[in-house]
């Protein structure tokens, strides 16, 4: 079934990304805009919006039921997520099915399978994929033995976690007992499992993923890897495509194993599989499976030329991906920048307000993925990206050189903003030299 | 003094941000009340009761708003009477429609005591969060 009107449960950039691919391919929309969304740039461009609930996003883009009733009640044949919020929600995956609309992503029952941290991590080994050793933990003793057994430090993180979210560090067995205790009642508040394992922390790691996409009719393909080294507090700031000083041979084992484990849990839509990359041992590691479209996704788009939020549309109607692995053509580097509204001066905290000048450049080779005007107000509910930079050239040097005088020439007034980090960052020997790990930014600011 | 409709979302917006959960405004020629409810988290075909949002645009005028959105029904069941019509008298406790949000019936109380003048929702349609369903003028 062809979709023809879709529900866009999702704001800020991401639901304008998703809004203009509709817009070209002749797809009607409506957008379910929360109170505090309702003049945004996504409400412009849908061809409908209703209101689904108050600023906050428990009530409002976080319940399942306002959102199968507004998508029903607009005459919706298929719901896209977007990232965050519902994106790989089960329950309204599940509950769509129930009433006859389509699901853009993976089925229900894989949602809940990625989801489990630690299910994904058995299918992993299973499957035969590296995975970090680690093991679910019970008790504090439990920790302490596993983490007496394996060495100081170790990662804490929670089964219902995921996305750089509930992971915490523990130096040694004081700190351990601590974070364990903490990491329990906040896994059991933010994602309503409290169950916690434990993994060897790696100390220089790159963080890099495998896009994948596969039809309803057996064909899986990958789409090339993203190098995400660059973070701060486990949150991507920068990423590109192909991943710098990568063998060849290193790649291609990564794409395969991505597809070894979409293959293993029968993924369906467009997926990203992240590893880590032990730069010291050279090995890789199974880290996790998202089953949304990535903030990310434009440097794959800018190597490839495909549309994903495309890509998914037909892949949620049924539609075979007209291509196979061998007609994939990377072209190009890219490099994505999170223009993000937080205050340096502050430790980046969130930094909410009315932008009162928002100049973006244009250059050739270069993108804005963004949902901010002069006049917009970033409220204080949601994230706080403003705009993904996006560059693209021949190699990497034309990228960063493009991206380098982008940030130059960004104005934006009104709101507190990371660009001068950025600007800084994409100037560093070390990041030029593309020898980044996951903690390099963090101590490079500290 | 003169408030615009954009005037109203502005003030329920910083409310709705707050802490507060009840606020009465009085100032010459111009009255606002407004009661903060929470939503209702479903189950399964059970009655639920949900208080409605009230914006008091000025001159003893109140306009009923969806606390949901969902599907606006006048009466407890089809070819069952109206719960309220046009003239009818409110209580704040009085339940005015249901809204349905995936199977589960909500139970709207009004919110406010005075009388029925207009009813703006039409049977059977989605409502939105916030919308307009029913006109009260305040009792003397």
């Amino acid at each position: 079934m062809r979709v023809r009107r879709l529900f866009v449960a999702n704001r800020g950039e991401i639901a304008v990304r998703i809004l203009r691919t509709c817009a070209e391919l002749g797809v009607a929309t409506v957008l379910g805009a929360s109170l505090a969304d309702r003049e945004s740039l996504a409400a412009e461009l849908a061809e409908r919006v209703v209101v689904i609930g108050p600023p906050h996003p428990s009530e409002s883009y976080l319940k399942v039921p306002t959102i199968v009733a507004a998508a029903v009640g607009t005459g919706c044949d298929a719901v896209h997520p977007g990232y965050g919020f519902l994106s790989e929600n089960p329950a309204l995956a599940s509950a769509l099915e129930a009433h006859g609309v389509v699901f853009v992503g993976p089925p229900a029952e894989t949602l809940a399978l990625a989801g489990d941290k630690l299910r994904a991590r058995a299918v992993a080994i299973a499957a035969g994929l590296p995975v970090v050793p680690g093991r679910e933990v019970s008790t504090i003793a439990d920790a302490r033995a596993f983490a007496d057994g394996e060495g100081y430090p170790v990662l804490v993180k929670a089964a219902g976690g995921g996305g750089g979210r509930g992971i915490k560090l523990a130096v040694d067995a004081a700190s351990l007992a601590s974070v364990f205790a903490l990491a329990r009642a906040e896994a059991a508040a933010a994602f309503g499992d409290g169950r916690l394992y434990l993994e060897r922390f790696v100390r220089a790691a790159r963080h890099i993923e495998v896009q994948v996409a596969a039809d309803t009719h057996g064909t899986m393909v990958h789409l090339g890897e993203r190098d995400c080294s660059t973070q701060r507090r486990y949150q991507k700031v920068v990423e590109e495509t192909p991943a710098p000083r990568l063998s060849q041979q290193l790649r291609d084992s990564l794409c395969e194993a991505a597809l070894t484990f979409a293959r293993a849990i029968s993924y369906r839509n467009i997926g990203t599989v992240e590893f880590i990359v032990d730069v010291e041992t050279g090995e890789f590691y199974f880290l996790e499976m998202n089953c949304r479209i990535q903030v990310e996704h434009p440097v794959t788009e800018l190597v490839c030329g495909l549309d994903l939020v495309a890509l998914q549309l037909r892949i949620a109607s049924g539609e075979p991906l007209g291509f196979q692995q061998a007609d994939v053509r990377l072209d190009g580097h890219a490099i994505e920048c999170r223009l993000l509204a937080e205050d340096p001066e502050h430790d980046f905290r969130p930094a909410p307000g009315r932008l009162e000048r928002f100049v973006m450049p244009e250059l050739p080779g270069f993108r804005v993925d963004s949902h901010c005007r002069a006049g917009t107000v970033i409220p204080p509910y949601y994230d706080s990206l403003l705009a993904k930079l996006i560059a693209h050239g021949p190699g990497r040097d034309a990228a960063l050189a493009t991206m380098t005088k982008a940030l130059g020439d960004v104005e934006v007034a009104g709101v507190q903003t990371n660009r001068a980090l950025l600007a800084r960052l994409v100037a560093d020997s070390r990041f030029k030299s593309g020898n980044v790990t996951t903690n390099w930014l963090e101590q490079a600011l500290a | 003094m003169e408030l615009s409709e954009e005037d109203v979302r502005e003030i329920l917006r910083i409310i709705d941000e707050s802490h507060v959960e009840e606020l009465r405004i009085e100032v010459s020629g111009f009255s606002l009340h407004v009661r903060k409810t929470a939503t209702n988290t479903p189950a399964g075909g059970e009655r639920e009761h949900a208080r409605s949002r009230v914006a008091a645009p000025g001159g003893g005028t109140q306009i009923v708003e969806a606390p949901m959105l969902g599907t606006f029904y006048r009466s407890e069941a089809p070819g069952e009477p109206p719960l309220v019509a046009v003239g009818d008298h409110l209580e704040p406790d009085s339940v005015i429609c249901l809204i349905e949000v995936m199977k589960l019936m909500n139970h709207v109380q009004a919110g406010v005591s005075g009388k029925v003048v207009d009813v703006l929702a039409e049977d059977g349609a989605l409502v939105e969060f916030g919308q307009p369903l029913f006109v009260v003028t305040a009792d003397a």
